[in-house]
C-alpha cells in the first residue's frame, strides 16, 4: 500500500473554491479538519455508525468519515461552519440552546446537519418519525428528547409560518 | 452541626431555580465547540499505538528498527523504553480496602500482555496515518499464555493466575453481616431468590479519550490538553510517574466530548503519550479511535449476584442477603481501583427500605480483560436492579400490588437521620413524597386498567417501578484520598472583583456539558446580588483554578457548587465593607442587589463597578486602613458524612412483544430528590440522559468475549447503545429537600437517572411476561433472553 501517493482536488467548501493535493486515502472529514481548520465535523467512529461527521455534499446528507476527499473533487460540500454562516438553520440552532438539546455538544453538528436536512424538507412530522429520522446520530448526553423537542418545535414553527423551505 | 442552619436570606437569590441557558451550548450549535483534538501545535506529532491481540501473551521478541525506518517516524518506544522513562508502575490499590491486592502495572505492558488491547509499544510520526503504517512495521513475536476469562472460573483450583506474585486471581474481598441473618430469613413467611448477571459495558463517549501534550525543555513545563474531568489528579499522576514537580505540570481540559467517569482514570496509553512529548520536545498528540476505545476504555458492570430476600405476609421486608461476583479486568485501575463497583453493590442494596437485617459478601476477581472501573452510577445499576426485582417478586407472591409492597417498606420522610441496614447513613431523603408524586404523575391506578383491557387483546404491556438511592458527593473519610490515591475530595472557588464591575470565578470542579459553569455562575450572581451576565466561570485548566478533584460522584453542585456560593459570599461581605468605608454607611445596612450597593431604603448608592474602578485604580481615595482584597477563596468538604445520599424512584411503560422478544419503551418517569435545584432544566436533562444510559446497559449494551479473551463485537456498529429511534419520552419531577450538610442545600444529579432506570425497566419487562409465568434477571435483556424466559427458543 502506498500512503504516500497524493492527488489534486479542487471543491467548494461553505461556498468558497478550494484546491488541495491530498492523501488518496485520506477521508473527508480528515481533509476538512486537518487541511482546512474546519474541526466542527467530530469523528466519533470513523465507520459510519455514530453521525458526528454527518455533512451536505451537493445537496445530499453524507457520512464524511465515509467519504474519501478525492471522491468530492468537484462537489459542493457544506459543514456546520457554513451552515451557521449562512443563517439557513438559525432557528434550529436557537431552539437547540434553548431546549439544552445538547450536553457535550460533540454529536451536535451532525445532529444538526442531520435535522436540518429534516426542517427544510417543510413536511409535517411526528415525534416518532423524527426520532427515525435522527436515529443515525448518536448522542450519549442528553437521552434524544431534548433533541426531539427541538427539532419539532423548529420543524411546527416554519410550517405554520408558511414552508419550511429555506 | 447542621451547616444548613448558616444558610442566608434567599433575597438575593435570584438566580437559584431558574433556567438559564449554557454559554458553550452557543458555541457547540455554531460548530465552534473547541475539544482536543481540534487543538493543533506548531511541529505537533501524532501517536499511534500497538496492542496486544492476545488477552494474555508473554513478549518474547519485539523488533521496531523496520517502524523507526518507516516515513515520518519519530520516535518509537517499547513498554521496556517507557518504563526506563518512568519513575515505577502504578499499583491500583487504596488503604481503605483492607486486604485489597493488585499487580504492578506499567504504562505500556513490558514482558507479558495481560488483556486484548493493552498497548504494547507506541510510534510517534508526522501524521496519525504515518504512525499507524508504522506499528504495522513492528515485528513481534508472542507466546500465547492461558487466559481467564470467565469470573466464575477465576478462583477455581487450578485456574491459571495472572499475577503470579499475588497467589490467586482475588483482587478484593468484603462482606457486611447485621448478625443472625440466616435465623431471621427462617422466620420470615416467605424467601425469594434469584440469582442476576450484569453485562460488562463501556462508557462510549462520543469523543473518544484524546490527549495533547507539549514539554517545553527550556523551562521544564509539560503542558498536557486533554478530555479530562479531573486535571489536578491528572496533573498528578502524570507529574509523580513522569518525575516532574506538580507545579510544573498543566493540565487543560478544553469542551470535553462526554465523560461519564470514563475520564476520570489515568491511562497508559496517555502517559506514554505525556513521556512521548518530553523526549522529543515537541507536542505529541493521541486521540483514542473507536475500536481501540472498545479494548482499552475502563469497562464497568460486569457482575454476578446471588440474592435472597425474606419478608413477611403483610409484605413487611425482613432482610436482603447477597453473594457478589464482581469482574475487574488484568489490573485494579489506578489510582481509583476497581472494587468501587461491588463496594456499592454491598452499600446500597435495598438502601430505600426499613429492613433490619442484611448480609452481603462481594468477591472481585481479575481476568484478563481491561480495567474495570468506576462509570456512571458506580455499582448502583446493579444494587437496584436485584432490590427492587425482589421487591416486586416478593409483592407478587404476597399478592401485593408493587406500589403498595413499596408504599409499606420505604423509610418514611420524617425518620431521618437513619442509619440504613448496610450501615449507610441516610439524611434528608424523601421516598414517600416522591412515590406519591410518581403515582400521580404516571396516572398509575390508569395504567393497570388499561394494561388488563390490553391484555383481553393480546398486548403484552408492563409497568415497572424502582425506589432508590443513590451516593452522590463523596466525602474524604474513608475514600480516594484517605487510601492514599492523589484525589482530593474538597473542592475550591477564587472569586475575584475585576475594575468593571465584572466576576471572574475559577472553581476546581470541572465542565463536561452538563451545565457545570452555567450552574456556578448562577450561584455566584445569587451569592453576590449581580447580574448573571457579570460572571464569567473559569474551570479545566489546573494554571488558573484553584486545586480540587474536579467531577465525579454527582459532585459538580454539592461541593463545588457549595464552595462558590460560600466565596462569593466572602466577596460580597468585603465589597459591603469597602462601600460602608466608601458611603459613611454601616455595612449590615447595604446590600447588593444587581450589580449596584442599595441602602437599607432600597436607594442605589453605589455600582460594583465604581467600586472595582477605586479599588483597582485609584486607591488613593480609600482610607488608610482599608486594603482591598477583592478576591476570595473557599474550599468545602463533607465532615463526617461518606456521601450526601439522594433518593426517588422510576417507573417504566414496556410493551413486549412475545413472538419476537423485542421490547419496545413507551415511557418513563422519574421523581426524584437532588435538595436544592439549582437550573431545572439542567437538572432535568441530565436525569433524561442518564435513564437513557442506564436503559442502554439494560437493553443493549454488552461487551461480548469469546472464550479465548478476544472482544467480539468492538465496534459501534456491533455494540449496541441507545439511539432516538428506541427511547421514550421521560417525564421528570423533583422533590426538593436540601441538604443540611452544606449551605446551599444541593445534592448531586447526574446519576440518579443511570442508577435505577435498569431496574425499572427490567420490572416492566417482568411484569409484562407475568401472564406467561416467564421472567428475566439478566441484562442486558436481549430478545433471545426473552424467548428463551418464554420457552420459546
Amino acid at each position: 500500500m502506498s500512503g504516500e501517493e497524493r492527488l489534486m482536488i479542487s471543491l467548494t467548501v461553505n461556498g468558497e473554491s478550494v484546491s488541495r493535493l491530498v492523501p488518496v486515502r485520506q477521508h473527508l472529514v480528515d481533509f476538512l479538519r486537518l487541511e482546512l481548520g474546519l474541526t466542527g465535523a467530530h469523528l466519533g467512529c470513523e465507520h459510519g455508525v455514530c453521525g458526528a461527521c454527518s455533512l451536505r455534499v451537493d445537496g445530499v446528507l453524507v457520512r464524511g468519515c465515509l467519504m474519501l476527499a478525492v471522491q468530492a473533487d468537484g462537489a459542493h460540500v457544506v459543514t456546520i461552519e457554513g451552515l451557521d454562516a449562512s443563517g439557513e438553520i438559525a432557528d434550529l440552532q436557537q431552539a437547540f440552546v434553548e431546549r439544552n438539546a445538547l450536553q457535550c455538544g460533540f454529536c451536535t453538528p451532525g445532529m444538526l446537519m442531520t435535522a436540518a436536512d429534516l426542517v427544510r424538507a417543510g413536511v409535517p412530522r411526528t415525534r416518532a418519525e423524527i426520532r427515525a429520522h435522527l436515529a443515525g446520530n448518536f448522542c450519549r448526553c442528553t437521552g434524544y428528547q431534548a433533541i426531539v423537542d427541538a427539532v419539532s418545535a423548529t420543524l411546527n414553527k416554519r410550517l405554520s409560518e408558511g414552508g419550511g423551505h429555506v | 452541626m447542621n451547616r444548613s442552619t448558616r444558610s442566608p436570606a434567599t433575597r438575593s437569590m435570584r438566580y437559584l431555580g431558574q433556567t438559564l441557558s449554557r454559554t458553550a451550548a452557543k458555541r457547540a450549535v455554531a460548530g465552534r465547540g473547541r475539544y482536543t483534538d481540534d487543538v493543533v501545535l506548531a511541529r505537533m506529532l501524532h501517536a499511534a499505538f500497538l496492542r496486544s491481540p492476545y488477552a494474555h501473551a508473554r513478549i518474547l521478541g519485539l523488533k521496531v528498527e523496520a517502524a523507526r525506518q518507516q516515513p515520518g517516524v519519530a520516535l518509537v518506544l517499547t513498554g521496556a523504553d517507557l518504563k526506563a522513562l518512568c519513575t515505577g508502575p502504578w499499583i491500583g490499590t487504596l488503604s481503605t480496602f483492607a486486604g485489597m491486592k493488585s499487580a504492578p502495572q506499567y504504562a505500556m505492558a513490558v514482558e507479558r500482555a495481560c488483556w486484548a488491547g493493552e498497548p504494547v509499544a507506541m510510534v510517534v510520526a508526522r501524521t496519525r496515518a504515518e504512525a499507524e503504517d508504522a506499528v504495522e512495521a513492528i515485528g513481534i513475536e508472542w507466546q500465547e499464555l492461558p487466559a481467564v476469562v470467565d469470573k466464575h472460573a477465576a478462583l477455581a483450583p487450578g485456574a491459571p493466575v495472572i499475577h503470579a506474585e499475588l497467589g490467586d486471581n482475588l483482587a478484593f474481598r468484603r462482606s457486611i453481616d447485621t448478625g443472625e441473618v440466616d435465623a431471621h430469613f427462617a422466620a420470615a413467611d416467605l424467601i425469594v431468590e434469584e440469582s442476576f448477571e450484569f453485562g460488562r459495558h463501556t462508557a462510549v463517549s462520543l469523543e473518544p479519550r484524546s490527549l495533547l501534550a507539549h514539554y517545553d525543555p527550556t523551562t521544564g513545563k509539560l503542558s498536557i490538553t486533554t478530555s479530562s474531568q479531573c486535571p489536578h489528579m491528572i496533573q498528578r499522576v502524570f507529574a509523580a510517574t513522569l518525575g516532574l514537580p506538580d507545579h510544573n505540570v498543566q493540565i487543560i481540559a478544553p469542551d470535553v466530548g462526554g465523560s461519564f467517569g470514563l475520564k476520570i482514570h489515568s491511562y497508559g496509553d496517555e502517559l506514554a503519550t505525556a513521556a512521548a512529548a518530553i523526549e522529543l520536545g515537541r507536542p505529541v498528540k493521541f486521540i483514542a479511535d473507536r475500536l481501540e476505545s472498545f479494548v482499552s476504555d475502563i469497562h464497568a458492570r460486569e457482575n454476578w449476584v446471588k440474592a435472597r430476600i425474606a419478608v413477611k405476609r403483610s409484605g413487611e421486608i425482613v432482610g436482603f442477603d447477597l453473594d457478589v461476583l464482581s469482574a475487574a479486568g488484568a489490573y485494579s485501575q489506578y489510582p481509583r481501583t476497581s472494587v468501587f463497583e461491588a463496594n456499592q453493590v454491598l452499600n446500597i442494596t435495598g438502601g430505600p427500605y426499613r429492613h433490619k437485617h442484611y448480609r452481603a459478601r462481594a468477591s472481585v476477581v481479575y481476568l484478563n480483560k481491561p480495567p474495570s472501573s468506576q462509570y456512571r452510577a458506580v455499582g448502583h445499576p446493579i444494587g437496584n436492579a436485584v432490590a427492587e426485582h425482589l421487591v416486586d417478586q416478593a409483592a407478587d407472591r404476597l399478592g401485593i400490588d408493587p406500589i403498595e409492597m413499596r408504599r409499606r417498606n420505604l423509610i418514611a420522610d420524617d425518620a431521618y437521620p437513619v442509619v440504613g441496614a448496610s450501615g449507610i447513613i441516610l439524611k434528608d431523603l424523601s421516598h414517600q413524597r416522591c412515590l406519591d408524586v410518581l403515582v400521580e404523575r404516571m396516572r398509575y391506578a390508569e395504567l393497570r386498567q388499561e394494561q388488563a383491557e390490553l391484555r383481553q387483546q393480546g398486548i403484552q404491556r408492563g409497568i415497572g417501578i424502582a425506589a432508590f438511592i443513590k451516593g452522590t458527593a463523596p466525602g474524604p473519610m474513608g475514600y480516594y484520598g484517605s487510601g492514599g490515591a492523589p484525589i482530593s475530595l474538597q473542592d475550591a472557588c477564587v472569586i475575584r472583583l475585576e475594575p468593571n464591575g465584572g466576576i471572574i470565578c475559577a472553581v476546581g470542579v470541572t465542565e463536561q456539558g452538563q451545565g457545570t459553569d452555567t450552574i456556578m455562575a448562577q450561584i455566584a450572581a445569587s451569592a453576590l446580588g449581580v447580574p448573571i451576565d457579570a460572571v464569567r466561570v473559569i474551570s479545566g485548566d489546573t494554571d488558573a483554578v484553584p486545586y480540587g478533584g474536579g467531577t465525579f460522584g454527582s459532585r459538580g453542585a454539592a461541593i463545588g457548587g457549595e464552595a462558590v456560593y460560600q466565596a462569593a459570599r466572602d466577596l460580597r461581605a468585603e465589597i459591603l465593607t469597602i462601600a460602608g468605608a466608601l458611603l459613611q454607611a454601616e455595612p449590615a445596612s447595604l446590600d447588593i442587589v444587581d450589580g449596584i450597593v442599595v441602602d437599607s431604603g432600597g436607594s442605589r448608592r453605589l455600582a460594583l463597578a465604581e467600586i472595582g474602578r477605586i479599588c483597582h485604580f485609584q486607591q488613593g481615595e480609600l482610607p488608610n486602613d482599608l486594603e482591598p482584597c477583592l478576591s476570595h477563596s473557599r474550599r468545602f468538604r463533607l465532615l463526617d458524612d461518606p456521601y450526601i445520599f439522594t433518593n426517588g424512584i422510576h417507573a417504566a411503560h414496556v410493551e413486549v412483544d412475545v413472538d419476537t422478544g423485542f421490547v419496545s419503551l413507551i415511557k418513563h418517569w422519574v421523581v426524584e430528590d437532588c435538595g436544592r435545584v439549582i437550573n431545572p432544566q439542567l437538572a432535568d436533562e441530565q436525569v433524561r440522559g442518564g435513564c437513557v444510559q442506564g436503559i442502554g446497559g439494560a437493553l443493549y449494551e454488552h461487551l461480548i468475549y469469546d472464550r479465548s479473551g478476544q472482544l467480539v463485537n468492538g465496534t459501534l456498529a456491533d455494540y449496541l447503545v441507545p439511539m432516538a429511534v428506541e427511547m421514550p419520552d421521560i417525564d421528570v419531577a423533583h422533590v426538593e429537600t436540601p441538604s443540611s450538610l452544606s449551605m446551599l442545600g444541593a445534592k448531586g444529579v447526574g446519576e440518579s437517572g443511570t442508577g435505577a432506570a435498569p431496574a425499572a425497566v427490567m420490572n416492566a419487562i417482568n411484569d409484562a411476561l407475568r401472564p406467561f409465568q416467564a421472567r428475566v434477571s439478566s441484562q442486558p435483556i436481549t430478545p433471545e433472553r426473552i424467548l428463551s424466559a418464554l420457552g420459546k427458543i
